[in-house]
């Protein structure tokens, strides 16, 4: 993995810059100290690594927009960071740039109950959305696995989903308004709280752009009344492609679970050892959970159940409480974590028509015989959004570059069927050099168009979501 | 023009001298339209993928809406976001396309559960203004590989390129569904029930109030949609919610609630007037004030959909009305007008200067000859 060579002319300059930032932020909002700064230099993808030039850390968006104009004007490269856990290395900082870390940004503005939004400074993190509004029955639906950590900033930049999206849809369909800050410090109100942005759809456009078309301080969230209940079922499989069939027709049935969530027996030992969540020991984990009254749940899982039996599966177990759901999803959500504490591990994210599951789980089985790298397998099956975990020695070199090279023969697969590159964590520095195995140079450059028309001399967050090469006339402009 | 395939469109674009006005089937037209050459994409018809079992489908641009939602019904699918058809208010002929759907972001009642027409797009190829084909997204549910010119070019009424191929998410249609109505409530009232219903566990997936007009009693309508048991319980649970706000209705017979919602949808009740039509989004409690701004005018009309956050006014011709509503949280369109009207009222609403610098600045990366729909979204 490459990075830009930094700029000798901003590190220069590094007092200058450095004093010109104090110079517009409050006392204790500019991080310079060398120290200090190494705990900004990476996010976690952890593999690779660099302190920036300093770290800011704004308390207002009218403190943003003093960032960016001192640093537009000075020509040093932004890095915009929510809390820093991209899995795709969203906000790895390069040795000339600033990174804007927006962590002090925490507060709720407006909660509107009536009309169904909250407006918050995007600095809070996920989980604390909905913590906001729940005693009032209602959430925030995106709900990404790392939701007790990550930032609505960096859901924005990324797009994120998680595992309820099947029915909720991703961060886009939940954000209605964004206050956004642009390069050269201007800023921008982004729909609000009515329904569709009147003229292009810029919010459309920012939301998934990897914070490299301005940073986005402020957001509308859609909320929602929470269902009068949820009920788990999970269901065990001898074999991963059986479990794939099940899910298609599933859905098929006209059925549309809240979540459809697949492990394999690797990840099921893992996370039974981490949290004990009580799954059954098979080759193939679905759990699936669906909403309503307790009726309503029980019409629904009778129906799934129906489906299911036809595919034979060794063991079928509804959630019998509360308690038992919770430790559910537990198990569901601390699955990386628990892969971690066996082994390391990188973590893919492509996306596969749902048609495509059986061919694809078989493939990767191939793969990682073929690579000689032990794979395990935890995903959202109901959007076919996989997460292949391959397990690797991150001391060893050789390993590494293996595990690169597999990962990418696994994305490419995931493109040849129909799929896509990234399903919820982003391109990033880690798939950048694989974009052209899904667009033309032509699809490419669009997009890269783009960033023209928000950052004409490419400053924010730079080095990320393209090759390199597509982008190097323009950031060595 | 009628190209009759995609390069034969991206050939048409790319040697083009003069300006070309976009359109698919022609049925949702509105704003004034430069007297450029008509480019349609007509021909380029035909349902690509469809995968029941993976929740989607992929159809050419000028592929007509009827055909897709025949075959989706014959698989027990739908679009979900019930994409309106504007010919009932427009009087246009011709048949409503995927294209047309997806570059004006047509959403209707269910807007407020299932999203808009751009929540329900996984998927573009386009022809840009300079004749090169593109794509964006593709045909699964999640994707953020890069940036989301779905999003950008849905709504972009043609303006950014040319629509060849959408692939949609579609939805199982429901076993059943039901319509509870309250009558003769304020609009204030209205959209407080409304409001009521849509913060209730209970999946609403229409809210809309038709208030007093031409001898009828205002009427404020809620559905819900799912299998049997479920939407019967949930009926009788709303009824217990909204029992305060007057004697409620239930309506099962799945014929008659279709076609409420479908009235709905098109805004049939302005389909026999004489006047303007206005679609406004607005955040749903400041509708009745919206509405209020208007009620000295005679002959004006207005219902409300997405439990408030739309509304549909109908005023008489030639009236100013964003500036008899001033700044308000949303943005007014004005759908149909007489080309007297359209020659002095702007169809979008004007964008603030920061923000309309980044659409022209979008246009001109494009489309750097400014030849598709000039003057349209401007």
């Amino acid at each position: 993995m490459q990075m830009p060579s930094p700029r000798a002319s901003v590190l220069a300059r590094r007092r200058t810059i450095i004093s010109r930032l104090q110079g517009v932020l409050p006392e204790g909002s500019v991080i310079h100290d060398e120290f200090e700064l190494r705990a900004y230099e990476c996010d976690a993808l952890t593999m690779y690594g660099c302190p920036p030039l300093a770290v800011v850390l704004p308390g207002t968006t009218e403190e943003v927009a003093e960032v960016l104009k001192a640093c537009g004007e000075e020509g040093v490269p932004v890095v915009p960071r929510g809390s820093g856990t991209s899995l795709s290395g969203g906000a790895l900082p390069t040795a000339d740039c600033v990174v804007l870390g927006v962590s002090r940004m925490n507060r709720v503005l407006e909660t509107d109950y009536a009309n169904r939004f909250i407006r918050v400074q995007t600095g809070r993190t996920n989980l604390s959305v909905t913590g906001a509004v729940e005693n009032r029955g209602y959430f925030y639906a995106p709900d990404p696995s790392s939701q007790l950590a990550c930032a609505i900033a960096g859901n924005i930049a990324m797009n994120s989903g998680g595992a309820h999206c099947l029915k909720y849809g991703v961060t886009t369909n939940n954000l209605l308004g964004a206050k956004i800050v642009l390069m050269n410090g201007e800023i921008l109100e982004l729909g609000g709280a009515h329904l569709d942005a009147g003229g292009l759809d810029f919010l459309g456009v920012v939301c998934g752009s990897e914070g490299q078309l301005g940073v986005v301080t402020e957001a509308t969230l859609r909320i929602l009344r929470k269902p009068e209940g949820a009920r788990p079922i999970l269901m065990g499989f001898e074999a991963n492609e059986v479990a794939g069939a099940c899910v298609s027709d599933i859905i098929r049935a006209g059925i549309l679970p809240a979540a459809i969530e697949f492990m394999d027996r690797k990840c099921i030992r893992a996370c039974e050892s981490f949290v004990g969540a009580g799954y059954p020991d098979v080759e193939a984990l679905l759990i699936i959970e669906v909403e309503g009254s307790p009726e309503e749940i029980d019409e629904q899982l009778a129906l799934i159940t129906r489906v299911a039996e036809k595919h034979r599966p060794s063991e079928i177990r509804e959630s019998g409480s509360d308690e038992e759901t919770q430790r559910i999803w537990a198990g569901r959500k601390a699955a990386f974590g628990a892969m971690g504490v066996i082994n390391d591990y990188m973590c893919l994210d492509g996306t596969i028509p749902v048609s495509e599951l059986p061919v694809v789980l078989k493939r990767i089985g191939e793969l990682s015989n073929e690579f000689g790298l032990e794979v395990a397998n935890v995903f959202h099956a109901g959007d076919g959004n996989l997460h292949p975990l391959i397990l690797f020695d991150a001391n060893d070199e050789d390993q590494l570059g293996k595990c690169e090279a597999m990962g990418a023969e696994i994305l490419k697969l995931c493109v040849d069927v129909g799929g896509c590159l990234s399903g919820e964590h982003g391109i990033g520095v880690e798939k950048r050099d694989l974009m052209p195995f899904q667009y033309s140079a032509d699809d490419i450059e669009a997009q890269i168009r783009i960033k023209d028309a928000f950052d004409p001399n490419w400053l924010l967050n730079p080095a990320k979501v393209f090759p390199l090469s597509a982008t190097a006339s323009r950031r060595e402009a | 023009m009628n190209p009759a395939s995609e390069s034969e469109l991206a050939e048409t674009v790319a040697s083009a001298t003069g300006p070309f006005a976009v359109i698919g089937g022609g049925t949702r037209r509105f704003g004034s339209m430069p007297d450029s050459e008509r480019l349609s994409t007509r021909r380029l018809d035909g349902i690509r993928i469809y995968e029941p079992g993976a929740l989607t489908l992929v159809a050419s641009a000028g592929t007509p809406a009827e055909d897709v939602a025949a075959l989706l019904a014959e698989n027990g699918q739908r679009l979900a976001f019930e994409p309106m058809d504007y010919r009932a208010i427009l009087g246009t002929a011709g048949t409503p396309t995927i294209g047309g759907i997806a570059a004006t972001n047509s959403s209707g009642p269910r807007r407020i559960q299932a999203g808009a027409c751009r929540d329900n797009m996984l998927g573009i190829r386009f022809v840009n203004g300079e004749g090169k084909i593109l794509k964006n997204g593709g045909r699964v549910m999640k994707n953020v590989t890069g940036y989301d010119l779905v999003r950008l070019l849905a709504g972009s009424h043609g303006t950014l390129g040319i629509l060849t191929e959408v692939a949609f998410k579609v939805l199982p249609m429901p076993e059943s569904a039901a319509s509870l109505a309250i009558r003769r409530l304020d609009s204030v009232s209205a959209v407080k029930s409304l409001s009521a219903a849509l913060g209730s566990p209970f999946g609403v997936s229409g809210a809309a109030h038709l208030p007093g007009w031409k001898g009828e009693e205002a009427s404020t309508i809620i559905r819900i949609e799912g299998f049997g048991e479920s939407v019967k319980y949930r009926a009788g649970k709303l009824r217990d919610l909204l029992r305060g706000y007057g004697d409620i209705d239930v309506e099962f017979d799945q014929e008659r609630v279709d076609a409420t919602w479908r009235s709905i949808r098109d805004a049939e009740r302005f389909s026999a007037s004489v006047g303007d039509i206005w679609r406004i989004s607005v955040k749903p409690s400041d509708a009745p004030g919206i509405v209020e701004k208007a009620a000295g005018l005679e002959r004006a009309d207005a219902m409300f959909d997405w439990g408030g956050g739309l509304v549909w006014m109908l005023v008489p011709e030639g009236t100013p009305l964003r500036d008899l509503l001033g700044d308000f949280s949303g943005h007014a369109t004005l759908v149909r007008a007489s080309p007297e009207t359209s020659s002095r009222v702007r169809t979008f609403q004007p964008l603030p200067p920061a923000h309309a610098g980044i659409a022209s600045a979008l246009r001109r990366q494009f489309d750097p000859r400014g030849i598709l729909n000039p003057g349209l979204m401007c």
